[in-house]
């Protein structure tokens, strides 16, 4: 039975395989590896004058950096372009301006010559300020180009010394700039307002922050983070919904970003022939301190307004994103050549912040949109109206029974009428 | 007749021990050995770590980050997540909670199990588990429940001091399911499993994927089942006969011995 539903199973994938592959040829699929898709890292490093402080495993704080560099160098996967770029390693003097401006590429990002990379990385001594924003700037700026993943990692040892250009922000406005790039941050024996900060640039981003005490933590934690940049990831596409249905952009099968600002609505429009179903979910990320309690709407309406099928979601607490999603599988028609019934999805969200937060970028949207072929229907609770269990048992033998009784008398009266006769 | 009624017995006989046993024979999902169980979890719904069920998924992460996997459940099977975060010696009293998102990335409900659960100060771990719905085979869309297509969990800190944020913990997730055979098979079935971005996939060659750039190539052991089979043909097939045989035994009581053969014929 096992082996024949496989079968089953098999002949039905490789069918929906096909119908599929006519109706979505592979190039009108968004969210595919293209090209130049190596993924990319950037490691930033904190080289201003407190790295001096002796207080992980008995040395130094930059010894520990270089130790964890020079093994994260050697374990780097062969397909990923590293960099490193440093912050404060220049600028020994007082002058806030020019020592806020200090961060410097140490290595390209490209494909990595290990020793080169390890020479460069034991002449730094350390140095000046630490100037965390405008060295997230430059290292987005290195990072540029390219399809595949992004990722910088960020290891300080102290929190951002160039207020008011607050590394936050910076990070949620190079998030909003770029598609798939996150940072990581990893802080060197972090106080609390270090850890606040830190985990703030992390989470505008979608990344983690991870506190380090000791070295081999630092370098586990580097190599995991290269290794995870290395794994091949969909790319979500850049799109932008409109505020009304009529002038949204038209959506085909992937995976999109937008960004949603507080209380404002995003439309998009999908193609759905008849006999094929809609599958749409959608992420929206709390990327901000937000207020604890928030929802997000998805809806699926007809170009005349009519609301179709909704999906829902609100929480409360902590959240890196909260998503929902809907299903409408579009009915069979009857008529030859049915036009395509266009859907519009209207993304709404009611997250909130508090008042001095700053509301621009939007929150990040993900979308899903898969266009399947085949609606599903049912016509019984039950599968295929077949039941199951003692009582359909009893109630069959019961009725068998009762019909062969019958028959049994029916029968014999007519024996009895034949031979009566 | 009683060649008949030593058939019919014998049938009856078989059809009672065959029926429960068929009835809960149908595909479950075997524990496979943790050999090359993740040892990574993933930090969002795109990147999350697939895993199968059964297999033990360990992860090394940092208090605050958002730990993320995905495992295949199919028609009538009812997944139960467990989660164990273990916590470093120090540390206050954190909150820790699983949540569990289908193919759609709705939330889903759990049933019974600790969704969410405080660790006190200085405990060494906090054990979380959550017992969805059974997964149907088909439902409307205006439904909520449990479908066929990948299921995503996420493991967070919901309550977590800043004294303890990014702090290294490990967790260890596992995913077993009950079967609940033929009681949960409804009419229907779904065109396409919810598999996010199962529109994209099929339509890529074969070349493409080895990339492994795919938001979820998440399958079953032994495949997604068809819908059609359940073990309520079983049950109604055996209904049908053990009818029949007692329409037979009704027919043989109230008719008797039947005609007798010695009737002379033209009598």
């Amino acid at each position: 039975m096992i082996t024949r539903t496989r079968l089953a199973a098999g002949a039905c994938a490789l069918l929906a395989a096909l119908t599929a592959g006519i109706a979505f040829p592979a190039g009108a699929t968004a969210g595919e590896p293209t090209g130049e898709d190596a993924p990319k890292v950037n490691l930033v490093l904190d080289v201003s004058g407190s790295m001096r402080t002796r207080d992980i495993d008995g040395g130094t704080r930059m010894a520990a950096a270089k130790q964890a560099f020079n093994e994260v160098l050697d374990a780097t996967p062969e397909e990923v372009r590293l960099g490193i770029r440093t912050l404060g390693a220049d600028y020994p003097g007082d002058d806030r301006e020019t020592g806020c401006k200090d961060t410097a590429q140490l290595y390209p990002v490209g494909p990595l010559d290990r020793t080169e990379a390890k020479t460069a990385v034991a002449t730094l001594a350390p140095t000046g300020w630490t100037p965390i924003g405008p060295a997230l700037l430059q290292a987005a700026d290195d990072l540029d180009g390219g399809d595949g993943s992004k990722r910088i990692v960020l290891i300080s040892d102290g929190e951002d010394t160039c207020a008011p250009l607050d590394p936050c922000e910076v990070a949620r406005e190079i998030a909003a700039k770029g598609i798939g790039l996150t940072i990581d941050t990893l802080g060197l024996v972090p106080n609390a307002k270090m850890r606040q900060q830190l985990s703030c640039i992390a989470e505008a981003t979608g990344g983690t922050y991870t506190s380090v005490e000791h070295t081999d933590e630092l370098t586990d934690k580097v190599n995991q983070l290269v290794d995870r940049a290395a794994d091949p990831v969909v790319t979500p596409v850049a799109t932008e919904g409109a505020d009304a249905c009529a002038e949204a952009p038209t959506l085909k099968s992937g995976l999109y970003t937008d960004r949603e600002e507080f209380g404002r609505q995003r439309w998009y429009r999908v193609d759905v022939e008849p006999g094929q179903e809609l599958r749409a979910s959608v992420s929206v990320g709390a990327d901000r301190a937000v207020n604890p309690s928030y929802g997000v709407l998805l809806r699926a309406v007809t170009v005349h307004g009519r609301e179709i099928v909704r999906g829902e979601a609100a929480g409360n607490g902590r959240t890196d994103v909260l998503s929902t999603g809907l299903r409408y599988p579009k009915a069979e028609s009857d008529e030859e050549d049915a036009p395509a019934e266009t859907v519009c999805l209207q993304v709404t969200n009611s997250f909130s912040v508090a008042a001095g937060v700053k509301t621009t970028p939007g929150l990040p949207v993900e979308l899903t949109v898969d266009v399947v072929d085949g609606p599903s229907d049912a016509g019984d609770v039950a599968s295929f109206g077949l039941g199951r269990g003692w009582w359909l048992l009893g109630a069959l033998i019961l009725a068998g029974f009762l019909a062969g009784l019958l028959w049994g008398w029916l029968s014999r009266w007519r024996f009895a009428v034949w031979r009566t006769n | 007749m009683r060649f008949t009624r030593v058939l019919g017995a014998a049938a009856l006989l078989l059809g009672l021990a065959v029926s429960p046993a068929a009835a809960d024979s149908s595909p479950s999902a075997s524990p496979s050995d943790d050999g090359g169980a993740p040892t990574e979890a993933g930090t969002a719904f795109r990147t999350a770590t697939e895993i199968e069920q059964g297999q033990r998924a360990t992860a090394n992460g940092s208090a605050g980050d958002y730990l993320y996997w995905s495992f295949p459940a199919d028609a009538g099977q009812r997944p139960t997540v467990k989660a164990t975060v273990r916590l470093p010696g120090t540390h206050a009293a954190e909150t820790w909670r699983i949540d569990v998102y289908d193919g759609l990335r709705r939330r889903q409900a759990c049933q019974y199990g600790a969704q969410s659960r405080t660790a006190a100060a200085g405990t060494s771990s906090v054990e979380l588990a959550c017992v969805l719905r059974t997964v149907r085979a088909w439902s409307e869309p205006w439904a909520y429940d449990p479908l066929p297509g990948t299921y995503y969990i996420r493991l967070t800190a919901v309550n977590l001091p800043t004294s303890d944020l990014g702090v290294p913990v490990s967790a260890e997730v596992r995913v077993a399911s009950k079967d609940a055979g033929g009681a949960a098979a409804v009419d229907g079935s779904l065109a396409e499993p919810l598999v996010p971005g199962v529109a994209m996939n099929s339509g890529a060659d074969e070349e493409d994927s080895e990339r492994g750039a795919v938001l979820s190539a998440i399958e079953p052991d032994d495949g997604w089942s068809s819908g059609w089979w359940s073990d309520r043909w079983v049950w109604t097939g055996i209904g049908g006969v053990l009818a029949a045989l007692a329409g037979i035994g009704g027919y043989a009581l109230t008719r008797g011995a039947g005609r007798p053969g010695r009737v002379p014929p033209g009598v």
